[in-house]
């Protein structure tokens, strides 16, 4: 039994709750991550860096029937030789309970740059794929994706 | 003990890229989700995620609880030699779970 | 929350068609088919099939010794490959020393009770999930076959009446959506039509693989009704009408739905 939708309408309460007693509680810590929390998750991966968009592809549909499972490709354009190779693949989101996914470290003995997962989305939002290349540089890739229910769920 | 699904070729040429795949019986409970009782349900998930090939690590995954239950990870390997080629899986509470799988390479 | 827009749009969409009609055979489509490519590749590759991991955890159980008999299931049995293949192609059957039809979760539970003199498993545990699932591997192929007796026809009966009973808040019988309207979206989602050939699946939503009653169960949230109790009569005679239904499809146990 799940649920990711569950804890989101749990956090839902929580921010709501929060959000009618705001004059006179402190403010909740953020039910979500958002764009601003997985920027953070970025830098703090890269160590502030510049990414340079591109060369990264997020191989997701882009109309989800469930949010719960979503076969999720990172490929990177990369020779992947012991002189030039991808050394980490960094997956974020920006809209689930904490920006980061999962970071995933590669060799020239990788033969591709290419991982293949199933990752939870909480809602529609943009997922981001961020590379550290053997020379210390960063490149990225982004989809936005639209997450829906199907009939008769469980939890309705 | 969870179980676990692997598929590493039996055979390959040398230099060849082969994809391998791997599934772990793990709920990978994310801490945000409430029991019945509408306390959270603790978080366990598995953590991290290491490939070796014939000792050497090839392949490794930090893993957060944006990953599905029963976590899938695929992934490719050159084939260089004939030998084992390791997975573990360690969870929050560092108990780690190890399969091997034989690769025969001509 | 999304729930909020799918019912009126139902509503709307099962007002425009009333007329009932048996789904003919050659029009038959497992639910596999209605799901997206991503969905159907996950069901089709064993090391991609999270289901896979219950028949694996039920093979396990299967050798496993058990109760005060101190048997396992395979020292009556013999391999499941063998013995078990085509049984849940056919069940629910008729069980004469219970005098009353059992699905494949009865019949494990009664040699549970009767042959190793163990407790039951209770319904959606673990044990029965991964033994009815690596039962139901051993027909995976094989057409639904439901048996031809007689003994069962009362029972499948009342299950077609069940199936075409109106129930909940929103009034809908199962053929209301699954005979009337497959193929049309409630939402987002397509509506399949709800053959039962998959059983266990193992559902994205709930993230586990559970029975086809937990899945009924779902569709009767669905429409505002009180659900049957696991084990009930209702459910036996639903899945006996349902098994007829898809009577000459495939078995596809592990079925992945989302």
């Amino acid at each position: 039994m799940n649920t990711d939708a569950q804890s989101l309408d749990l956090s839902r309460r929580a921010f709501l709750a929060g959000a009618a007693g705001a004059s006179i509680c402190v403010i909740a810590p953020s039910a979500r991550a958002t764009p601003e929390a997985m920027a953070q998750a970025i830098t703090d991966f890269t160590g502030g860096k510049p990414v340079k968009e591109g060369r990264v592809v997020v191989d997701i549909p882009v109309l989800l029937e469930s949010g719960h499972s979503v076969p999720t490709i990172v490929r990177v354009d990369s020779p992947m030789s012991p002189q030039n190779y991808v050394r980490a693949i960094a997956l974020f989101n920006e809209r689930n309970p904490q920006p980061n996914v999962g970071v995933f470290h590669l060799t020239p003995r990788s033969g591709r740059a290419w991982v293949s997962t199933r990752i939870r989305l909480g809602d529609s939002q943009k997922v981001v794929a961020v590379a550290q290349m053997s020379d210390g540089s960063f490149a990225s890739g982004s989809i936005d994706v639209i997450v829906t229910l199907p009939a008769c769920v469980e939890g309705a | 003990m969870a179980r676990a699904l692997i598929n590493v070729p039996a055979k390959a040429k040398k230099g060849e890229i082969v994809e391998i795949k791997t599934l772990l019986s793990h709920p990978m409970e994310t801490g945000f989700r409430p029991a019945a009782d509408g306390k959270l349900v603790p978080r366990n998930i598995i953590k991290r995620f290491v490939c070796t090939y014939d000792g050497e690590a090839v392949f490794s995954a930090d893993l957060f609880p944006a990953i599905s239950a029963n976590p899938f990870l695929s992934f490719t390997l050159v084939a260089t030699n004939s030998g084992v080629i390791t997975f573990s899986w360690t969870d929050d509470n560092d108990e780690t779970q190890v399969q091997t799988a034989k690769i025969e390479v001509v | 929350m999304r729930a909020q827009w799918i019912l009126p749009a139902c509503v709307m969409l099962l007002a425009a068609n009333s007329a009932r009609a048996e789904i003919p055979l050659h029009e038959r489509k497992s639910g596999a088919e209605f799901m997206s490519p991503q969905t159907q590749a996950m069901q089709a590759d064993d090391v991609s099939n999270p289901g896979m991991l219950a028949a694996l955890d039920g093979e396990a159980f299967w050798k496993q010794k058990a109760g005060a008999a101190n048997k396992a299931c395979a020292d009556c049995h013999g391999p499941a490959e063998e013995s078990m293949k085509g049984v849940s192609a056919r069940y629910p059957a008729f069980n004469a020393s219970a005098s009353k039809p059992i699905d494949v979760q009865g019949q494990v539970n009664q040699c549970r009770s009767e042959r190793q003199q163990a407790a039951p498993f209770r319904f959606e545990s673990r044990e029965l999930l991964a033994l009815t699932t690596y039962i139901g591997l051993q027909s995976r192929g094989m057409p639904v076959s439901p048996p031809d007796d007689e003994r069962l026809t009362l029972f499948r009966e009342r299950g077609k009446a069940l199936f075409n009973q109106r129930l909940g808040q929103l009034n809908f019988s199962c053929a209301h959506c699954h005979e009337d309207n497959w193929g049309r979206k409630l939402g987002s989602a397509p509506i399949p039509q709800a053959h039962a050939n998959s059983y266990p699946i193992y559902r994205l939503e709930w993230q586990d693989v559970g029975s086809l009653q937990r899945r009924l169960r779902n569709c009767m949230t669905g429409v505002r009704a009180e659900a049957y109790s696991y084990g009930s009569p209702e459910f036996i005679e639903l899945e006996l009408f349902l098994a007829a239904r898809a009577r000459g499809m495939s078995v596809e146990t592990p079925g992945v739905r989302p």
